[in-house]
C-alpha cells in the first residue's frame, strides 16, 4: 500500500484518565486512506478504549482525534457516524427482534433524507425512498451472502452469520471507515478464513478498515500495517513481517520467559 | 346476550381510547424504561383544550360545527405535543444519568404540576361538553343500542393506531425509534440521533393521548381536573397487561381491558369494577409477568 495516500484518521498525543488509571497514555496512530490498520495488544491493553475515543463514546483527557485534518474529539457519537466512522462490537449487537433486514435498514438511516414527519404523511417521495432502501439493503445482503435469511430474526441466526449481519448493518451506513472490534471472535477457521476475504473485498471497494483482533490469522492476512499497544502505550508498529519478529512485542504478549509453544501460536 | 353484545360495544369504546392513552406510557417505556405519570394529565389536557376551543368557537348554544370540533382536535393535539416536549425537557432530560428513582419522582410531580395547573385554569369544577360535538344518531339492533359517537371513536382509535404501527413499522425514523429502544449506545454509534427519537416520542405519545383524552371528553361529556390520574391509571394497566414497552401489547391490552371492565361492570357490579380490573392486573403478572406481548423486555430490565 503506497504511503502516499492522504492520512484520514489521526490519533493526536491521545490520553485518557478513569479516575487514577491511565488507560491511554500519548498515543499517536495514523490510518491511512484505503489501509487495512490492525490494532493488537495484550488483553486489557486498551484498544476498545481507542475505539470508543474514536467513535465520541468517551472524550479523551488529552489530544486530539483528526478526522481529514478537523478535530472529531468531542463530537456526541451519533455526529461522528455521520462523518463516516461506522463500528461494529466486539459483542454482537445486533437490534434483538428485529430481522435481519430491518437491522440492515437501522444501519440505512444515515443515507437517507427524509424527516421524521414524512413517514407520518406517508408521501410519495418518502414511500419511494423506503422501497429504494430496502432494494439497497438487498444487494448488500446478497454481497454478504445472507440474503436468504433477510426475513429471520436476526438474534436467533448462529454466531458466525450474526457476525455479518452486524458487518451488513455497518456497510449499509456507507462508512469511509469501518472500525472493526475483534471480528473473528468465536468463528471457527472456516468462517475466519471467510472473513479474511471479506475485510479485502470490503477494503476493495474503498471502504478503509481498522480492526482489533486477536486472532493473529486474521491480522497477519488482511492488514498493511499494525499497531501494537500496551499498558495503553504503543510499543510497536510497522508491516505485518516486522511485528511478528519484533521481540518488545513478543515479550508483551508472552512475558520474558520464550517458550516455544506460545511463540508457534504466535507465529 | 343482549348485555352482552352492549358492553361488548361499550367495552371497545372505552378500550381503544385506553389504548390510545397506553401507546404513550409504552413508547416512552420502550425508549427511556421510564413511567411517565404525567401522561394521563397530558391526555386529560388535552380534553380540556378541546372544550374550551368548542365553547369558545360555538358559543354555548346549539350543536357546534364539524369545522369547530376539528379544530379542538388538531389545537389539543398540537398543545399538548409541545407540553410533552416540554415535560421531556424540564422534567426527564435533567435526570437522564440520575438513578431510576429520581425520574420517577420527578414524573410523579410533574403529574401533580398539571393537575394542579388544569384546576387553576379551568376551575376545580366538573366542567360539561356541550350537546351534539359528535353525531347524535343511534343505531338499535334489537335492544343493542351502538351511537354514531362509539363507531365514531372506535373507527378513528383503530386508525391511529394502524397509522402508528406502519410508521414505527416501515419507516426510517420508525426503524431508528425501534433500533434506540433496544439498545441505545449501538443505535448512537449506528449515527441515530437519540436525543431526537426521544422528542419524537414526546410528539407522539402524547399527540395521540390527546385524542384519548378529548375522546373520553365528547364520550362522558365531562372533563374534571384530576381525572387524568384514574384514566393515566388505567391506560397504564393496560400497557402493563399488553407488555409494557411493546407497541402493539398496548394497543391489544387497551381493548382487552376496556371489554373486561365493561363486561364486569355489566354483570357484576360497577361499583366494582376498578377492584376487578386491578384483580386482572394482578392475574395476568401471575401468569405472565412480562405481559401478553412483552418477552423482550424480560431481559432488558
Amino acid at each position: 500500500m503506497s504511503t502516499s495516500e492522504p492520512t484520514l484518521l489521526a490519533l493526536d498525543n491521545i490520553g485518557i484518565s478513569f479516575g487514577g488509571l491511565r488507560a491511554v497514555d500519548q498515543l499517536n496512530l495514523e490510518v491511512k486512506k484505503g489501509q487495512v490498520v490492525g490494532l493488537i495488544g495484550p488483553n486489557g491493553a486498551g484498544k476498545t478504549t481507542v475505539f470508543n475515543i474514536i467513535t465520541g463514546v468517551y472524550k479523551p483527557t488529552d489530544g486530539r482525534v483528526l478526522w481529514k485534518g478537523e478535530a472529531i474529539n468531542g463530537l456526541p457519537p451519533y455526529r461522528v457516524a455521520q462523518r463516516g466512522i461506522l463500528r461494529t462490537f466486539q459483542t454482537i449487537r445486533l437490534f434483538s427482534g428485529m430481522s435481519v433486514l430491518e437491522n440492515v435498514l437501522a444501519g440505512k438511516h444515515l443515507r437517507t433524507r427524509q424527516t421524521w414527519w414524512a413517514g407520518l404523511l406517508s408521501t410519495p417521495a418518502q414511500r419511494r425512498e423506503e422501497k429504494q432502501l430496502r432494494e439497497e439493503c438487498m444487494e448488500i445482503l446478497k454481497t454478504l451472502k445472507l440474503d436468504h435469511v433477510a426475513n429471520e430474526v436476526a438474534t436467533s441466526l448462529a454466531y458466525g452469520i450474526q457476525r455479518r449481519v452486524e458487518m451488513a448493518r455497518t456497510l449499509a451506513a456507507s462508512p469511509e471507515l469501518l472500525i472493526l472490534d475483534e471480528p473473528a471472535a468465536g468463528l471457527n477457521d472456516n468462517e475466519s478464513a471467510e472473513l479474511n476475504k471479506t475485510i479485502l473485498d470490503i477494503r476493495d471497494s474503498g471502504v478503509t478498515v481498522l480492526l482489533v483482533e486477536h486472532d493473529m490469522n486474521v491480522v497477519m492476512n488482511v492488514t498493511d500495517h499494525i499497531v501494537v499497544i500496551s499498558f495503553g502505550r504503543k510499543i510497536a508498529e510497522g508491516e505485518p513481517e516486522s511485528i511478528r519478529n519484533n521481540p518488545d512485542v513478543i515479550e508483551a504478549y508472552l512475558g520474558k520467559d520464550d517458550d516455544e509453544d506460545e511463540q508457534e501460536a504466535f507465529a | 346476550m343482549d348485555i352482552f353484545l352492549q358492553q361488548l360495544i361499550n367495552g371497545l369504546t372505552v378500550g381503544s381510547i385506553y389504548a390510545l392513552i397506553a401507546l404513550g406510557y409504552t413508547m416512552v417505556y420502550g425508549i427511556l424504561r421510564l413511567i411517565n405519570f404525567a401522561h394521563g394529565d397530558l391526555a386529560i389536557l388535552g380534553a380540556f383544550i378541546g372544550l374550551t376551543v368548542i365553547t369558545g368557537l360555538a358559543g354555548s348554544g346549539g350543536a357546534p360545527a364539524n369545522w369547530i370540533v376539528i379544530v379542538a382536535f388538531v389545537l389539543a393535539v398540537l398543545v399538548v405535543a409541545i407540553a410533552g416536549v416540554l415535560l421531556e425537557f424540564t422534567a426527564y432530560r435533567p435526570l437522564r444519568n440520575a438513578h431510576r428513582l429520581s425520574a420517577v419522582v420527578s414524573a410523579l410531580g410533574a403529574s401533580m404540576f398539571i393537575q394542579n395547573g388544569i384546576m387553576l385554569i379551568w376551575s376545580p369544577q366538573t366542567l360539561t361538553f356541550p350537546e351534539g360535538i359528535m353525531p347524535q344518531t343511534t343505531y338499535n339492533f334489537g335492544s343493542v343500542v351502538i351511537s354514531a359517537t362509539q363507531i365514531f371513536i372506535v373507527t378513528v382509535s383503530l386508525l391511529l393506531m394502524l397509522a402508528l404501527y406502519l410508521y414505527v413499522n416501515k419507516t426510517r425514523f420508525g426503524t431508528a425509534i425501534r433500533a434506540a429502544a433496544i439498545d441505545q449506545d449501538a443505535a448512537r454509534l449506528m449515527g441515530i440521533n437519540v436525543n431526537k427519537v426521544i422528542t419524537s416520542v414526546f410528539i407522539l405519545g402524547p399527540a395521540l393521548g390527546a385524542i384519548g383524552g378529548l375522546f373520553i371528553g365528547v364520550y362522558y361529556r365531562q372533563a374534571v381536573f384530576d381525572m387524568g390520574w384514574i384514566y393515566g391509571l388505567n391506560a397504564f394497566i393496560a400497557a402493563i397487561i399488553g407488555g409494557i414497552g411493546n407497541i402493539p401489547g398496548a394497543m391489544i391490552g387497551g381493548l382487552l381491558l376496556g371489554l373486561f371492565s365493561s363486561l364486569a361492570s355489566g354483570y357484576i357490579s360497577s361499583t366494582w369494577q376498578q377492584a376487578i380490573v386491578f384483580g386482572l392486573l394482578i392475574l395476568i403478572l401471575m401468569v405472565r409477568p412480562t405481559g401478553i406481548l412483552g418477552e423482550r423486555v424480560a431481559d432488558k430490565v
